[in-house]
């Protein structure tokens, strides 16, 4: 199973990306699946498994983030 | 470099202007970016708009390691120095504050403030720097009152390469609640700067002159700890971001950066970053090369040269600019001579900078000004004092 983080901003997006896969978590950047967001950007997909993980290292790079939606 | 003019080449002494030549590794980015890349960053989901992030993502955390900044989306780029300086300065300064600056300042700086001064929006406070250019923060500390807002300081002179006090300044503007921004394009990538130990709130640089990225870079970098909604936006527009509302997003950097990004700018300025932040020896040794090249040319110059008059400084740390004038000639004539029949690229006048010329006292006729950067070296300035003896005994080629 997957999952997404939105994000505001596609800066913050590649700015997570960047720390998930030093931290070696799975990670790539995807196009905003339409049924989550009007947005025109990307967001960092996920195993739905990390998404703990993933929540601490953001959280600990202040790195801001909407929200982690399961797929 | 010597070896090439003499086969039709130059000596490139205009570094303060711009820096040439780049490393390779900066045309390289940029034909990367070019040829292979080519798209608009953060503005779509396929695979070359996300490289294209990428590289503006990794910009932002080079210059966010170059100056001790742990937020790299708290860079924000612009097309140069100046556009970064009118950001903080208009965006910071409100109707009815005081701000104060220096005499040594470029007019990126000087002219925002007199056009807010002048249509009565803030009052301003002018500090006199000594006749090397240094200025005494106590002067500063003097001048505060009760509605000072900013304090906007040049951290090294265009004109004489003169080193600011910056932390000690930027003390005085912590203990008495007062913004601090500085202009950093003549010492970013030079001097080592430290927004935070320097006290700094917001730095205004340049990617183009001693980062050697390509001309139409540059950015704004507010430090960590400063409130960034202190700053109004002056430029509104799409983001890619919030898409949906016709807001502007209050996030950084896009709350300041509206519209599509200088990418092919922005690739070089990351190359041109890195280049700088791994050479052997770091930044430190980058300011030493500086100051010794500009005290080998003064030192020399005055030695073989008669009527040689500079007005940099041979004994303090520099940033390698020498501002000088032989006394027998215009500016304008030695530096048209050099160029033609020396093939030494040099710029003469007064650099944007009324105040500073006044300052050292070579105002209106300006001066002639070598900048060096990190690819000059002994050769071309014994090639160049040469030249200029030559000028000066009235014996050119």
């Amino acid at each position: 199973m997957k999952a997404v983080i939105l994000f505001y901003s596609t800066n913050q997006a590649i700015w997570a990306e960047n720390e998930l896969k030093s931290h070696e978590l799975s990670c790539r950047l995807i196009s905003v699946p339409r049924h989550l967001s009007s947005d025109c950007g990307y967001c960092v997909q996920i195993d739905a498994e990390d998404k703990e993980k993933a929540t601490d290292i953001l959280t600990a790079n202040k790195i801001e983030f909407e929200k982690i939606e399961i797929l | 470099m010597l070896k090439d003019r003499t086969e039709g080449g130059v000596i490139y002494f205009d570094n303060a202007a711009t820096s040439f030549p780049k490393p390779q590794c900066v045309s390289e980015a940029v034909m990367h970016y070019m040829t292979k890349i080519g798209a608009n960053p953060g503005r779509s989901g396929h695979k070359m708009s996300v490289e294209a992030g990428r590289i503006v993502f990794k910009a932002r955390k080079s210059i966010a390691a170059l100056f001790g900044l742990r937020n790299p989306m708290r860079v924000i780029f612009t097309s140069n120095a100046t556009e970064a300086l009118n950001m903080a300065i208009l965006g910071v300064l409100e109707k009815g504050d005081h701000a104060i600056t220096s005499s040594m300042e470029h007019n990126s700086t000087i002219r925002p403030l007199h056009e807010m001064e002048k249509k009565g929006i803030i009052s301003l406070s002018i500090i006199q720097a000594d006749k090397t250019g240094i200025l005494d923060p106590d002067k500063i500390r003097k001048a505060i009152r009760a509605n000072t807002k900013a304090i906007i300081i040049n951290h090294a002179s265009n004109v004489v390469g003169c080193i600011q006090p910056i932390r000690e300044i930027g003390k005085i503007c912590r203990e008495n609640g007062v913004i601090f921004i500085v202009d950093c394009a003549q010492s970013a990538g030079i001097v080592p700067i430290d927004i935070d130990q320097d006290n700094i709130d917001i730095l205004a640089f340049a990617g183009h002159k001693a980062l050697y990225g390509p001309t139409g870079t540059g950015g704004m970098v507010i430090a960590d700890r400063f409130d960034f909604k202190r700053i109004k936006p002056l430029k509104y527009g799409g983001t890619g971001s919030l898409s949906d509302k016709i807001e502007q997003p209050d996030f950084l950097p896009d709350r300041f950066e509206s519209g599509t990004l200088n990418v092919a700018g922005l690739s070089g300025l990351l190359a041109g970053s890195e280049y700088i932040r791994h050479r052997d020896g770091g930044i430190e040794r980058i300011l030493e090369h500086k100051t010794e090249l500009q005290k080998y040319f003064i030192q020399k110059a005055e030695m073989l040269v008669e009527d040689f008059c500079c007005f940099s400084s041979a004994q303090l740390p520099s940033t390698g600019v020498v501002a000088f004038k032989l006394n027998k000639f215009s500016v304008s004539e030695i530096a048209q001579i050099l160029s033609d029949e020396y093939g030494i690229m040099c710029r003469q006048g007064l650099h944007c900078s009324p105040l500073a010329h006044q300052t050292i006292g070579t105002f209106p006729e300006g001066t002639l000004r070598f900048g060096f950067s990190i690819f000059n070296n002994k050769e071309e300035i014994d090639f160049a004092v040469q030249a200029l003896k030559s000028i000066s005994e009235g014996k050119q080629t």
